[in-house]
């Protein structure tokens, strides 16, 4: 092919989804469910950085707070508010669960962006598993706060009776795509995001193109710095309104 | 050039689902425009719905990483 | 995008076909279909990442977020500590001031005090010096007026005298007898009426 041809004069070699292998950290043998990998090492590294923001940096409990302390101050003020403006104050007692889930989200995203670094959010079993968390827990307080009554999510009952079936049935499999959505929405930014980001940096091999695949390197990366946080911040987001939807189906 | 048809539709298929990607990013910025517009009108309440806006971004997006995905699956693993 | 991913997927279909070719790429290992999609590995992401999220669960729940909770609400309880102290300073600075404009118009009163029993000494003293003075005149003048009295009384018994032997000498002269008395007697008469 034409493109291939291309690549092979001028020694273009694009991976972009070479950073995305799952590899053994001490053998180059099977993965089994146990191995330690790259996986584990990134998922180990974020651990740490919360412990770092959060317990590190606000180990001196200081009334007028170090710069660590104010940024885990922030951390918290942000989840604390999103839940108590959307889920309500009855939320409120979902709030480290909502807080492991952003803490772990928003530091996967920004330590992937480090170069050499494994994005264990962009696999689809990670996000996938998060928001299966997510959204079994939610029905799980739905049920057993409203019961029967937590159907009613389904069941509109502002609108005519002839158009309720119908609408019901679109509630059933919007409700049951929004594991899917959330899953894909986080897992395709960080993909895309980073196999954009390799590409461009496999055209910086060509002397005539470098400087415009540098300049497009350095914005995507500042874009992607954004999108990490923004993503983060949509999936918590969305898991209050999962909430409330479950703490107060009748609205 | 050589290859056989399979694949010429499959690329075909992938390149098509590309313009769903493009239609989301009107969705976001459509989003985006009229919030900007509707908070210049109303600076004052444009604060409490920065929630608002980053859910509807993300629904809308979300529709746009599902044709990627589509794409993806249509690269990989057909 | 998608184009771009062509490329990976002939670059990975390249490395299936022939692995030296990889190798001249400096590559040790290449992704073959999507890394996502590859259900071998997926056991093995689930099962770190429960580990992982169990782990930053407990760190969250247990640790963090009491402890920044406790910071947040002391902060809070200091800062309405600190507004309620800086309500009563703003009472203590008002009585302050308050005390501080009393003192000052006592201190005026006081000097007003002060100035106006100065003023009264003042008076008191001058009016003395002035009644003393008044005093010395009223005796120097009277001391005066006894003397000119004194000098025209003497000027009047001079006047006298020498009347009376002017009269005298003349009724000598025009060959009477000088009749002391009698004489004495009409100078009197005379001069009672010329002095006064």
């Amino acid at each position: 092919m034409a493109t291939e041809a291309h690549g092979e004069a001028t020694g273009l070699s694009f991976h972009p989804m070479d950073q995305f292998i799952v590899r053994p950290l001490f053998s180059d043998g099977e993965v089994h469910w146990y191995t330690p990998t790259n996986v584990t090492l990134w998922m180990f590294v974020i651990v740490l950085a919360t412990l770092a923001l959060l317990v590190m940096g606000s180990r001196g409990r200081a009334i007028v707070p170090t710069r660590g302390q104010s940024v885990a101050e922030m951390a918290y003020g942000m989840v604390h508010k999103m839940i108590a403006d959307i889920a309500g104050k009855d939320g409120l007692k979902y709030f480290p669960y909502i807080m492991t889930l952003f803490m772990f989200i928003v530091f996967a995203n920004l330590l992937g962006l480090l170069p050499m670094a494994f994005t264990v959010t962009s696999h689809i079993a990670v996000t996938g598993v998060l928001a299966l968390a997510v959204i079994v827990g939610v029905t799980v307080i739905g049920f057993v706060k409203n019961g029967v009554h937590f159907l009613d999510l389904f069941w509109i009952r502002s609108a005519p009776l002839a158009v309720r079936p119908i609408l019901a049935v679109i509630e059933v499999i919007s409700y049951f795509v929004r594991p899917l959505s959330l899953s894909i929405r986080l897992a395709g930014n960080m993909i895309a995001g980073h196999a954009v980001i390799k590409v461009f940096a496999g055209f910086a091999a060509i002397a005539a193109v470098a400087p415009v695949a540098v300049v497009a390197v350095v914005g995507m990366y500042a874009f992607e710095v954004l999108v990490a946080f923004v993503q983060a911040y949509v999936f918590t987001i969305l898991t209050c309104v999962y909430l409330k939807d479950a703490l107060h189906p009748s609205h | 050039m050589e290859g056989n048809i399979g694949e010429l539709g499959q690329y075909i298929g992938v390149g098509l689902t590309a313009f769903g990607m493009g239609f989301a990013a009107l969705g976001v910025g459509n989003v985006a425009g009229n919030f900007l517009a509707g908070a210049l009108r109303n600076p004052s309440a444009a604060a409490g719905q920065t929630a608002t806006l980053f859910i509807g971004m993300a629904f809308a997006e979300a529709l746009g990483i599902f044709s990627f995905l589509v794409a993806l699956l249509l690269m990989f693993a057909v | 995008m998608i184009s771009l991913l062509q490329e990976a997927a002939h670059t990975a279909a390249e490395h299936t076909e022939s692995v030296a070719s990889s190798v001249a790429h400096g590559e040790t290992e290449t992704a073959t279909g999507l890394p996502q999609l590859d259900m071998t590995s997926f056991g093995n992401q689930i099962f770190w990442l429960v580990v992982a999220l169990v782990v930053l669960y407990w760190i969250v729940a247990k640790v963090a977020l009491p402890r920044i909770g406790a910071v947040l609400s002391d902060r809070q309880g200091a800062i309405t500590g600190d507004l309620m102290a800086a309500e009563e300073f703003k009472l203590k600075a008002r009585e302050a001031e308050a005390a501080y404009d009393k003192a000052l118009a006592d201190a005026r009163a006081e000097a007003g005090k002060i100035v106006a029993a100065n003023r009264a000494e003042i008076q008191k003293e001058l009016d003395a010096a002035i009644a003393h003075a008044d005093a010395e005149i009223a005796a120097r003048v009277a001391g005066s007026e006894q003397r000119i009295r004194e000098i025209r009384d003497s000027a009047d018994n001079d006047a006298c005298e020498v009347a009376r032997d002017v009269t005298a000498e003349l009724v000598r002269a025009f060959g009477g007898t000088v009749d002391q008395a009698a004489v004495d007697q009409a100078v009197d008469n005379r001069m009672r009426g010329a002095l006064q």
